[in-house]
């Protein structure tokens, strides 16, 4: 039986893909950081590559308080075995209390083994993560069965249809995977330093180690929309491919970039990359047009945390119209150049 | 070569979500159907047996009406069926979930193990890799090709910007996404044996080497703290301008206001 009370410190594993950190890094120490200070704990990263060493400072920058640095060339690419056992060996010998792991492709893999490895829970996904206790309210006649300083998890399930919040009292540490661009990092500290421990637990290949034959990379000049400050949104209601021109004319006038819901995916209009919702990406820029979008509700789930949601569309009963702050029922052929026009004039106004 | 698929039944979620007039899910009226990602698992197993002639083993964890998804699984071409049911597993978390699943397929002999990625109902991606955990073989998930290779299996492997070409030495388990493959149709021969097939039905004591302490709603490491359906904030504006200068005279004037431009 595991003794919890020796399990200190909220843990952030720190993916990188070909040496470069990965975004959802940044973002989970920054929630690190919010969750150590009721505990009174330090921010630990968990670095595993190899050569990797050289990111540590990064990490140090983003919020980790100390950062421990598994690097082994078995770990040059992902493979859920030898990364396993380098997190699951890292969590045996440094007990924290709470491991975070992104809810990226890599992490969703990672995570589940890990757990079972450690014999704990884990709780997929989630969009918010506070310290509170369990159960929420004590039961009356056991106040004193009420656990305090808990991870409580929250997270959608049924297609983002219903909301769960989620404890794990009596198993450490305690595992969550989290949403990439949920979690706000932290403006970046410079010449922040971390305490580096160096860690290696040794990687003997067994049955589990499964051989690379090939990697195949997609090369992509797209930036990411989950950067953008404003995204201009297009479903299958844009009607074509060659339609989304207009929608292009409108990002580039205002500043931001397009994206697409899943319909757009499947149609095979745009690629993956540019797909908000459930099943494509979590944004939250400070504008969301959703253009000829009718709002289902896995889109909904991608784009919800938005600041300002305007939504175009001609059907005045399309569910968007339910989360948009702003909505226009018109025809967005009309409307979005007609915006775009007036946009660009307004700016050569000020300009002028 | 022996293929076990384990497959759950779940609420269709996808386009057929029904709710109450205060906003609730209405459980009741959603179709229960074999979870998406775990018919392209079965119809990549089905496919193995198509080329390879191997023996394919549906199971799954359920209440005893989940023998509905089974029988759909043999009318499309399994060979056998397996519900694991017992009320002491019920409540279970994926811990738990995986662990009862694995104490079943100890009792199994298999090459290869699938399931689906993830569950539409509760969208974990868990309990495959745990079940590979618990059972000490490795672990591909987010399959997108299957190909065999004497003792070895080639899966291509997806994800973010790349995909692996991966091969490892059977017995393994695979997850697989519901992008693999177009699952096949039951055929009306497939749907008359299977009315009438006979499904090996397992409890709590058929489970091979599992700690009680791993089951069910007591042997779940996590515990809900607070469950409810979704709020959604609340509508905002909806206007219906007479033109399109109209329409772009309003979003310009709330870009103006909210100093977005």
């Amino acid at each position: 039986m595991q003794n919890i009370e020796e399990y200190k410190g909220v843990f952030v594993f720190a993916q990188q893909v070909d040496n470069k950190v990965s975004g959802i890094a940044y973002e989970l120490l920054g929630k690190a950081k919010d969750l150590a200070e009721p505990l009174n704990a330090q921010v630990t990263a968990v670095l595993i590559g190899s050569d990797v060493k050289g990111l540590c400072d990064k990490l140090a920058e983003y919020g980790a308080d100390r950062v421990i640095v598994v690097d082994d060339p078995e770990l040059k690419e992902y493979r859920t075995e030898p990364y396993a056992h380098a997190l699951a060996s890292v969590i045996n010998e440094y007990k924290p209390e709470i491991m975070l792991v992104g809810a990226t492709a890599i992490g969703r893999d990672l995570g589940p083994t890990v757990s079972a490895r450690v014999a704990t829970g884990l709780t997929a996904d989630c969009t918010v993560l506070n310290i509170g206790d369990f159960p929420l309210q004590p039961i009356p006649g056991k106040e004193d069965e009420q656990k305090h300083n808990q991870l409580l998890m929250t997270r959608p399930a049924f297609g983002g249809n219903t909301i769960a919040t989620i404890a794990c009292p009596n198993n450490r540490p305690q595992m969550a995977t989290v949403r990439p661009g949920v979690m706000q990092k932290i403006d970046p500290v410079k010449g922040a330093k971390a305490e580096i421990i160096e860690y290696n637990p040794g990687f003997t290949p067994n049955n589990k180690y499964v051989e690379i034959k090939e990697v195949v990379k997609k090369v992509s000049d797209i930036k990411d929309i989950m950067d953008a400050k404003i995204l201009v949104s297009g479903g299958r209601g844009v009607g074509s491919p060659e339609n989304f021109k207009i929608l292009e004319e409108l990002a580039d006038a205002i500043g931001g970039q397009v994206s697409c819901s899943r319909a757009v995916v499947d149609s095979g209009w745009k690629p993956k990359e540019m797909q908000v919702g459930q099943t494509g990406k979590t944004v939250r820029p400070n504008v969301y047009f959703a253009i000829g979008i009718s709002g289902a509700i896995q889109h909904v789930a991608g784009m919800e945390e938005s600041d300002i949601i305007i939504a175009i569309n001609k059907d005045e009963d399309a569910p968007i119209f339910d989360v948009a702050e702003y909505g226009v029922v018109g025809d967005l052929n009309k409307v979005v150049p007609e915006l775009t026009k007036q946009i660009l004039a307004a700016k050569e106004a000020k300009g002028a | 070569m022996k293929v076990i698929v384990c497959i759950k039944q779940v609420p269709d979620t996808k386009g057929g979500v029904k709710f109450n007039p205060d906003g609730t899910l209405d459980r009741g009226a959603m179709l229960a159907i074999m979870n998406p990602d775990d018919k392209a698992g079965l119809e990549a197993a089905l496919r193995l047996k198509d080329q390879y002639g191997a023996e394919v083993t549906v199971l799954t964890m359920g209440l005893p009406k989940a023998d509905a998804v089974l029988r759909e699984a043999l009318a499309m071409g399994a060979d056998k069926a397996i519900l694991v049911t017992d009320r002491v597993l019920g409540g279970a978390d994926t811990w738990a979930t995986s662990s009862t699943i694995a104490g079943a397929l100890r009792n199994l002999e298999y090459d290869l193990i699938i399931t689906g990625r993830q569950a539409i109902d509760g969208d974990t991606a868990q309990v495959g890799p745990q079940i590979a955990e618990h059972l000490n073989i490795p672990v591909i998930s987010y399959a997108q090709e299957i190909k065999i290779d004497g003792d070895k299996v080639i899966v291509k492997r997806q994800y973010d910007d790349r995909y692996h070409m991966l091969e490892v030495k059977m017995p393994c388990l695979i997850t697989a996404l519901s992008e693999l493959n177009d699952p096949r149709y039951m055929t009306p021969g497939g749907i008359f044996d299977a009315v009438a097939a006979d499904i090996t039905t397992w409890g709590r004591a058929d489970l091979k080497d599992v700690d009680d302490a791993n089951l069910g709603l007591a042997g779940s490491p996590t515990k809900i703290a607070k469950a409810s359906d979704k709020v959604r904030k609340g509508a905002g504006e909806k206007v219906v301008p007479d033109t399109p200068e109209d329409a772009v005279k309003y979003i310009i004037g709330k870009l103006d206001e909210k100093h977005v431009i």
